[in-house]
């Protein structure tokens, strides 16, 4: 490998990390898109030098960038996120119906080995795809159209589509998880649809294990045991080894089981990286320290991993996409933070530096082993 | 001819700088702000959605139009513009509201 990519979304534009192998010294190219939002950034796997970029803000609406050879130039492509047919209700804030009404993009998944195909989650929640590059888009309507769509609520960042797990093993399958419905599962590429919820638990609705309902910030899975996923839920760490069909809680000794992103080691699919936020109201860390807590067991034994991080005065949150790992050995760990940092551990999370420290807030993270 | 002044976000969307000048067919008709907005989309394709929603067609939430000084923001979409527009003595100007941060 000849170096990473770091792709960092923020409040404020695009930025773009670069460093060679080692990992020590970063190049910051930016911002790309200045003044907008920029949700997520991410790179196809079949191709490092294409990337698509989810801009945009509250005056011009949303737009799609692509470029070609890894960020230097970009081509804005197509925007039109228009649902599918009949566009249908959900529940709003009140417990009233509400036509969906697209807000934004919040996720861009590339294929695995096409980079013209890519996914795209919406907020309010549908899911996109493209396959000519990004130009044209297609709702997958099934999931928007799923029965319990009339039940689904907005979280308080919105009724988002923030997460999508393409398979690599079981090629048809897409898992995507929405803010607050759940986590949902595909077998035949999107066609259809079921609620992967069993074994939640979730205080603050009304039936705590109800199918759908269910604040999932991120879900993750390493390539090699794909039936393997970890969830961090509004509060609770969570695990399935059986592709979502039901979880258990593996929260065991985190300081506070509310968080946003969750990660997996790049070789070690026993390894499990949070960072635990102290409370649904309080969304900073906790005792005013900036902690990552890693678990080499799968889950249940967390230890915390400070080294280079902030342990006194530290107030920031790290969001659902900020968080990203390398493929290098060892492997590499970065995230973002509300208050602008970039940190990376090119030690598997023994010891952190920032890349850098004052960008503004941080929307997500992304990163790209070069060859 | 029509001038279209863009807010600087759009101008650096569309890889424009300074004013935008259309030349609209309006047939026998008058020149409205639909057609001036379908001319400038097709010219710059890379601007629809960022003026009008997608879906509604309908003006975005913070985006203004005025022209000779008045606000011409909720006017009907198939009104006349103001002449000045229409023979180019004016330019429509696209504005992002006073909101945001």
């Amino acid at each position: 490998m000849s170096g990473v990519r770091v792709l960092v979304g923020t409040r404020k534009g695009a930025f773009i990390l670069t460093a060679d192998g080692a990992r020590q010294h970063w190049q910051v190219d930016g911002p790309h898109f200045g003044g907008w939002e920029v949700y997520h950034v991410n790179g196809s796997p079949a191709d490092p030098d294409r990337l698509y970029a989810a801009q945009s803000g509250g005056w011009f609406g949303q737009l799609i960038q692509r470029s070609d050879d890894g960020g230097r130039t970009w081509e804005p492509v197509g925007n039109d996120f228009t649902y599918d047919g009949d566009v249908g209700e959900h529940l709003w804030y009140d417990g009233t119906p509400r036509p969906w009404e697209f807000k934004r993009i919040w996720h861009l998944e590339p294929s695995r080995d096409d980079p013209d195909t890519v996914y795209a989650g919406a907020e309010d929640a549908a899911l996109y795809r493209s396959t000519d590059g990004g130009r044209e888009w297609q709702e997958l309507t099934a999931l928007r159209t799923h029965e319990s769509g009339p039940r689904w609520q907005p979280g308080a960042g919105g009724m988002c589509l923030h997460t999508i797990i393409l398979d690599p093993v079981h090629r048809d399958r897409i898992y995507v998880a929405i803010s607050a419905a759940g986590a949902f599962r595909s077998d035949d590429a999107g066609g259809t649809w079921r609620p992967i919820n069993r074994g939640l638990v979730s205080g603050q609705i009304p039936d705590p294990d109800a199918e759908v309902g269910h604040c999932v910030h991120r879900l993750a899975m390493h390539p090699s045991r794909p039936d393997v996923l970890f969830m961090q839920k509004h509060w609770d760490v969570m695990r399935s080894d059986d592709g979502g069909g039901s979880w258990r809680e593996i929260s065991g000794d985190l300081p506070t089981d509310f968080g946003f992103p969750i990660a997996v080691h790049a070789h070690e699919p026993e390894t499990v990286y949070v960072v635990p936020i102290k409370s649904d109201s309080e969304h900073y860390v906790p005792d005013g320290r900036l902690r990552v807590f890693r678990s080499r067991s799968g889950g249940d034994e967390w230890e915390p991993l400070t080294a280079g991080l902030p342990q006194e005065n530290c107030y920031v949150n790290v969001l659902r996409d900020a968080m990203a790992v390398d493929t290098l050995d060892p492997c590499g760990i970065y995230f973002g933070t509300t208050g602008g940092q970039v940190y990376r551990s090119a030690d598997n999370g023994d010891t952190w530096a920032p890349i850098v420290r004052d960008l503004p807030t941080v929307l997500s993270v992304e990163v790209q082993a070069l060859p | 001819m029509i001038r279209v002044v863009l807010p600087a976000h759009l101008r650096n969307l569309a890889r424009v700088t300074g004013e935008v000048r259309l030349d609209l067919e309006a047939g026998d008709g008058e020149v409205t702000q639909r057609l001036l907005l379908d001319a400038l989309e097709e010219r710059y394709p890379m601007l629809r959605g960022t003026i009008r929603d997608r879906a509604s067609g309908q003006r975005r939430a913070f985006v203004r139009f005025y022209a000779c000084e008045e606000d011409l923001s909720n006017d009907s979409p198939d009104a006349p513009l103001p002449a000045p527009v229409a023979t180019g003595a004016e330019p429509l100007l696209i504005v992002g509201a006073m909101a945001g941060g």
